[in-house]
Order: structure tokens, then sequence, then C-alpha cells
């Protein structure tokens, strides 16, 4: 499910005041960095399965600056459209705006799993284990849940499909965690070549960007290691966040946003700053 | 005016459409999709008709689906997604019933949802797909063998088989899906009865042609000749359509394109009173109970409002509407 924006309150997640600890004052929020962050890792002419939230940002982001060939789509059929205003839901009717085409779900993950295109699909989660496979459905046991999500929408679509997810999450033991209470959408499943063997053609998640920074996944044993933290924070802080051991020995200190794409972020794509808060 | 048959034997409000073809217990698929074209005005006569054990088939749904389930209409739901973007990630009545084990779920996802009203469509009894394999989608099923059996519902929630064209590879058996009636909200609709959607059609005309009545809510009624002159452009032929209901704005508080945008004021008063019972309770009084119909309701949302989101026709949204 890519609407999945859930705030729910998880104590074991860093405070969210970082952006005004005025101790360590940043010229920028954490939002800013996860959009920005999420934004770098789209490769010009990628075809964008889009979200809401941060996602949408990221890709905006993208477009705007170094991926000027990257297409927006949406899973309501919405089929490379000109984004005048930020969609508050994949259904909003801003996202139909001059698109070429406006169609329906079936369409639109035809083009998810199309073999001739490169697909990247922005996917939130309530939790994420070490290979990447998300929960969007519940917690607690499946027929007697504490607490339920919306359930997968196209997420799980997406994670089959596309050649690859980035997936978007507030970093939290509670979210990032040994075992998912219930598997929603397949990342690299148990590890290795589970994936493939799996039946799936292509794809796996390609990064999780949170709120600290953006984790990879090893190219052989696809478990999860931080890839990159960002200024305000460091690799222990991400270690002591995240409910499974991490790789923090490839860890590199993330580049903090450039004015370039600040002055972008806020004043272009979301002046109103509906999704920035 | 050819005798290829009028409306008028299928013009009728949303309380005689209701009364004819939504029974209590039947299958219903909703049209739309979180926040855009949810049949309300049907939904809401529904409400007032105190149906009761109503089984919804859904791929996304938002406002229709939270009314039917926080007003006790349903009994249980095949979904892929609950949620209203961000004015609720997580349908606020739809979490609440589930939590308290109110009403049995069970889960798939858009594509798979989207494939099974499709194989209905097409008549064929089950569609293959290799979304959501290794998941728990596929590994667990949400309705008990006694509620399958109750409410003839296939005996599995779906199988597992090696691909026959393929050596070595899995795919998923989902079965189709012919729901007893699918409401859907439509722009436009002829006076033969000629549907057309504009914008995006989700998987309405799926659920349309795969449901065994279809009632269709529309913002107007225009001469067929209209519609024919550009055909391209429609959905879905009269003859397919059981019901049609005039209701403008009957979309409301959801978006329905060219016409007007989401109700942000209404959708933020909804979350609020979502949250708790007894103010959800005083919601329904006020809003559906205590209106008579769709009319009164329209009133009450009051024309300074209804002008608020009012949709600009080149954008088909109201452009610069503050969303916060």
């Amino acid at each position: 499910m890519t609407e999945h924006t859930d705030a729910r309150k998880d104590a074991d997640a860093p405070a969210r005041a970082r952006a005004t600890d005025t101790s360590r004052p940043l010229a920028y929020t954490n939002r800013e960095m996860m959009a920005i962050s999420a934004g770098r890792l789209i490769r010009d002419g990628d075809i964008l399965f889009a979200g809401t939230g941060v996602a949408m940002l990221a890709a905006a982001v993208a477009k705007r600056i170094h991926a000027p060939r990257a297409v927006l789509f949406f899973e309501t059929g919405a089929i490379d459209p000109e984004l005048e205003e930020l969609p508050l839901a994949v259904s909003d009717p801003r996202v139909m705006n001059r698109a070429a085409l406006n169609s329906g779900l079936i369409e639109a993950f035809s083009i998810v799993g199309h073999r001739k295109l490169h697909t990247v699909a922005f996917l939130g989660a309530a939790q994420i284990d070490r290979f990447g496979n998300l929960n969007s459905t519940c917690i607690g046991d499946y027929h007697h849940p504490t607490v339920r999500f919306s359930g997968s929408g196209g997420a799980a679509d997406a994670a089959s499909l596309a050649s690859g997810f980035i997936v978007f999450m507030q970093h939290g033991k509670r979210k990032f965690v040994e075992k998912l209470d219930y598997l929603t959408s397949p990342g690299w499943l148990s590890g290795g070549n589970a994936r493939e063997k799996a039946g799936f053609a292509r794809g796996g998640p390609i990064a999780a960007v949170t709120d600290l920074g953006v984790m990879k996944f090893d190219a052989v044993t696809h478990e999860m290691y931080v890839a990159e933290y960002y200024p305000s924070v460091t690799p222990e802080e991400i270690v002591a966040y995240t409910g499974f051991p991490i790789d923090v020995s490839r860890a590199v200190e993330a580049l903090p946003p450039t004015p370039e794409e600040l002055a972008i972020l806020r004043e272009e794509i979301d002046p109103q700053r509906l999704i920035l808060g | 005016m050819d005798d290829r048959g009028t409306l008028a034997d299928k013009l009728m409000s949303p309380a005689e459409a209701v009364s004819r073809f939504v029974k209590d217990g039947c299958q219903l698929a909703l049209g739309g999709f979180t926040i855009n074209r949810n049949p309300m005005a049907l939904v809401y006569e529904i409400v007032r008709a105190r149906r009761r054990g109503l089984h919804l088939v859904c791929h996304s749904n938002g406002q229709a689906l939270d009314v039917l389930i926080g007003a006790g209409c349903v009994a249980r739901v095949e979904i892929a997604y609950g949620g209203n973007g961000r004015f609720a990630p997580t349908c606020i009545r739809f979490r609440t019933a589930v939590e308290r084990g109110e009403i049995e779920v069970e889960d798939y996802s858009n594509n798979q949802m989207s494939l099974r009203f499709l194989a209905g469509a097409l008549g064929v009894p089950f569609i293959p797909t290799t979304c959501g394999l290794a998941t728990d989608i596929v590994r667990l099923s949400g309705f008990s063998s006694q509620t399958r059996a109750a409410h003839k519902l296939p005996a599995e929630k779906l199988i597992l088989m090696d691909d026959p064209f393929d050596d070595g590879r899995q795919v998923a058996l989902l079965p189709a899906l012919t729901p007893d009636v699918c409401l859907l909200h439509a722009q436009t609709v002829g006076d033969r009865g000629t549907v057309r959607i504009k914008g995006l059609t989700f998987a309405d005309i799926e659920q349309a042609k795969a449901a065994t009545s279809v009632i269709v809510s529309c913002e107007e009624i225009v001469p067929e000749e209209e519609l024919r002159r550009d055909p391209d452009q429609n959905c879905l032929p009269g003859f397919l359509v059981d019901a049609v209901v005039l209701a403008p704005h009957g979309a409301h508080p959801t978006a329905c394109r060219s016409f007007y945008d989401y109700d942000v004021k209404h959708l933020n008063l909804y979350k609020a009173v979502a949250k708790d019972d007894e103010q959800f309770r005083r919601y329904l009084d006020e809003w559906v109970y205590g209106c008579a119909d769709f009319e009164q309701y329209l009133l009450k949302v009051g024309a300074a409002a209804l002008q608020t989101i009012k949709a600009d026709p080149v954008s088909g949204y109201a452009p610069g509407m503050d969303r916060t």
C-alpha cells in the first residue's frame, strides 16, 4: 500500500523533534532529508510507481533535478500526469491532470510488471524485516489483530512485479523488527536467492529510506545494512533504533541537501507544506 | 428518438434502487477508490434502509466502505486496502471493527482483486497471478471454512499450483468474483443508459461487468445522442445497467473529476468523529438518518461548501483549494 503514512505511537522511535532541537540546529527537517535522499536513488528514465506523502516529494525532486526523463504513474491508472498540485491520495483528481492517459488498475499493473521497462515503486509500511519484507496489514495475530492497518493495496503487487522498490519508514525498534507480524509485500524473503526461487522474475527492495538514514541490502546475502546516516545522526543511533543486528561497516555520512534541492522542494513542490508539515 | 429503449424503467430514486437490488446479506462491489467517486448517495440510502450482513468485495475503498462498516451494515469484507489517503491512512471504523472482531476480513492485493473482477466479467472460474507469492496474503485465509460453507464462497481462498507451461514455477489461482450488486458513481449517463466515466475508471468497469445487478448513480443525464457522438469516451452500454439514479454531488465527500473535488472539511470532520463510538453515532444520526434523502443531506452540506469544492473545467479539480 502506497498511501501508508500511519504515524502510530512508537515508544522506541527516536524523538521526532530532532529538527527543532536548538542545540543541534538544522537547516532542514528529517522529512526533507528523506525526500531528497530517496530522490537521489532514482535514475533518469525510471518509470516510477508513485505513492503519496514523502514518496511523492522524492519523485518530484528527482524529476526536477537529475532525472528529468523519469515518468510517474499511479496504481489507480493515471499514467504520466503533470502534477500541478500535490495529490493527497493516489485517487486524488490531481493525479489525472494532463496525463498521457487515465485508465484503471489493471492497466497500471501491466506497466509495473512490464518486461521492457525499468520500474521503481515507492512503498510505505508499518514493519520491515532485515530482508526488506514489509507488513502493512496488522500487528498481532492476523485473525485477532491488536492493530489493523490498511492492508496491501497495490504494495504486494508492486513488490512482486517492479524492477525494484524503495521503502519509506520512520526508524524505530517496533518498525524494524526481527519478525513481521504479517508478510504483506515480498522483499528478499529469507535472503540469498530466496526471492528468485519463490518465482519472482525480478525486483526486490533497493533501499529503506528513514528519518535517520538510508539502508541498503547486501548484493549476495540480501541482508540490510546502513549505507548512509544523515549528518545529524550517528551509525550507533541507527543500530539502537533497529530491532535486529545491522551492519554499519559500510556506512557513510549522507550529503546534506543542496540549496537547489531544498529550494525546489520547498518553493516549487510543496509550497503549502501539505506533506513537509 | 428511436425504439432502442429508454431509461423510463431504469431511472429511480436511491431508495427504490436499494430496495429493489440491495438485499440483506448480499455480496456488494463498491466502485471508486479511496477518496474518489465513492457511490455515497447510494451508500447513505443503504444505511437508512438498515441493510445488514453485507459482504463487501473491494480493491481500495475508503469513505463508502467506512460508512457502511461504521453503520453496522457489513458482516465481512474481501479487501486489498481500507484507507482514505491523508485523511485516514487506515479507515477508522474499518480498523475498529476488525480489531473488535465485529467483521470478518480476508486480504488480497489490488491487482489480485482487479483480476478477480476481470475473471468474473469474462466468465472464467479463476485467474492466475504471480503477485503476492510467498506472502501471508497467499498463506493465510481470513474466512473460516464454516463461513465459506455458510455463504457459498469457494472452499479455498486461493490455490497454489505449478505453472503447467513452465516447470518449477508456481502461480496462485484466484477465484473469480461475481458480486450480486455493483454500485458505481459516474459523471454522465445518456437517456438510453450509456455510461461515461471521466478520469480514472479504477476497476469500475470490470466490477460492473462481473455483477448480477448494476446500479449507477450519476451527476447528469444527457441526451444519448451527445454520448454517441464520441463513443470512444463511453464505458458501459445501457443494457448492462439495471438502475440509474440521478444524484448530483452523489460522491460527496469524495471527489468526482470535472464536477467537484473532495470535501476537505467534511473528511476532516469525519476523521475526528470516527475515532469515538458516541460521536460517530451522532454523526450518522445527523448526516444520514437525520436526512430523509440525499437532497436533504446536500442542503446540510450547504451551497457555500459545494462552491468551495466546485471543479475547474480545465484541471478537473478545485485548484488552490485549502487542503490543510
